[in-house]
C-alpha cells in the first residue's frame, strides 16, 4: 500500500486485496458457460428419451464429450471463482478464509477431474 | 480486523427491484454451485458406471423432490443467465439510466421464469417428464 495518490492509498484494501484478474475470468468463464449452456439444453431438448442407451450414446459421440468436458471445466471454474467471492464477502476470519478457500480449490479441481474423467470413460467405451 | 468505515448495507437502502436481481443472482450462482454441479457429477459419473448406476439417478430425478431440483436448478439456471446477460450490458458501461436500469433488473427475473415455464411444458407435455 503507498501513501501518495489517492488511488495508492486505497489499493488492495477490498476483501481480497486484488481482483481484476478474478473479475476478468470470471466474465471469460460466464461466456463459455454461456456457450455451452446454450449447447447442453438445446441437445437434451433434442433427446427422444432419457433411457441410459440414448444418454450414453449421444455422450459417447465426439463432439458431444468434448463439449461436455469443456463445460464441466468451463462451470468448475466458474463455480470456483464465484464462491471465492462468497467466501471473501462473508468470512471476515484471516484463518478460516484461507481454509475455506483452501477446500473450494480442492472440490473445484477433484469435482471437474471427476466430471471430465466420466465422460472420457463413456466416450472411450472403457466401462462395462 | 482494522476498524475501517463499512459500506452501507441492505436494511440502509429503500428497496428496488435491481436489489433482489442482485441478490437472485449470487443466490442462484452459488446454490448452482454447490447444489447443482453436484448433481451434475452424479449424472456423468452414474452414465459413466453403467445402467444400473444410471436407473438410481433417473430414480431418485424423477421422484417428487427429484423434480423439485431439477425444476429449481432449470429456474436458477435461466434466472443467473439473464441478470448475468444484464450484467454483460452493464460491464460495458451501458444501461445505467434509472429507467432502462430498472426495466431490465425487473424483466431478467420474469424471462427467466418465462423460459423455466416453456421448458417444463415441453418436457412433461412430449412423454411425461424425465423418462
Amino acid at each position: 500500500m503507498g501513501n501518495g495518490t489517492s488511488i495508492g492509498r486505497v489499493r488492495g484494501l477490498g476483501p481480497s486485496h486484488e481482483g481484476a484478474h478474478h473479475w476478468l475470468i470470471h466474465r471469460f468463464s460466464a461466456i463459455s458457460n454461456l456457450v455451452l449452456m446454450s449447447w447442453l439444453v438445446i441437445s437434451l431438448l433434442m433427446l427422444s428419451d432419457y433411457s441410459y442407451e440414448t444418454v450414453s450414446a449421444w455422450l459417447a459421440q465426439p463432439l458431444s464429450a468434448v463439449a461436455m468436458i469443456l463445460l464441466v471445466a468451463s462451470l468448475f471454474w466458474h463455480a470456483r471463482m464465484g464462491l471465492q467471492v462468497l467466501i471473501e464477502d462473508y468470512i471476515h476470519n484471516a484463518g478460516s478464509k484461507f481454509g475455506l478457500l483452501s477446500l473450494l480449490n480442492l472440490a473445484a479441481i477433484g469435482g471437474a477431474a471427476f466430471g471430465i474423467f466420466s465422460v472420457a470413460t463413456l466416450a472411450f467405451g472403457v466401462q462395462n | 480486523m482494522a476498524q475501517r468505515p463499512l459500506s452501507p448495507h441492505l436494511q440502509i437502502w429503500r428497496w428496488g427491484p435491481h436489489m433482489l436481481t442482485s441478490i437472485l443472482h449470487r443466490a442462484t450462482g452459488d446454490g448452482m454451485a454447490l447444489v447443482g454441479l453436484g448433481i451434475l457429477l452424479w449424472w456423468l459419473g452414474a452414465l459413466a458406471s453403467g445402467p444400473e448406476a444410471y436407473a438410481t439417478f433417473v430414480w431418485a430425478a424423477s421422484s417428487p423432490v427429484g423434480y423439485l431440483f431439477m425444476i429449481g436448478l432449470t429456474w436458477a439456471f435461466f434466472t443467473h443467465m439473464m441478470s448475468g446477460l444484464r450484467h454483460f450490458v452493464l460491464d460495458i458501461g451501458a444501461g445505467y439510466e434509472l429507467d432502462t436500469n430498472r426495466f431490465w433488473s425487473i424483466a431478467a427475473p420474469i424471462i427467466a421464469i418465462i423460459l423455466t415455464v416453456i421448458v417444463w411444458t415441453y418436457l412433461l407435455l412430449r412423454d411425461g417428464g424425465m423418462v
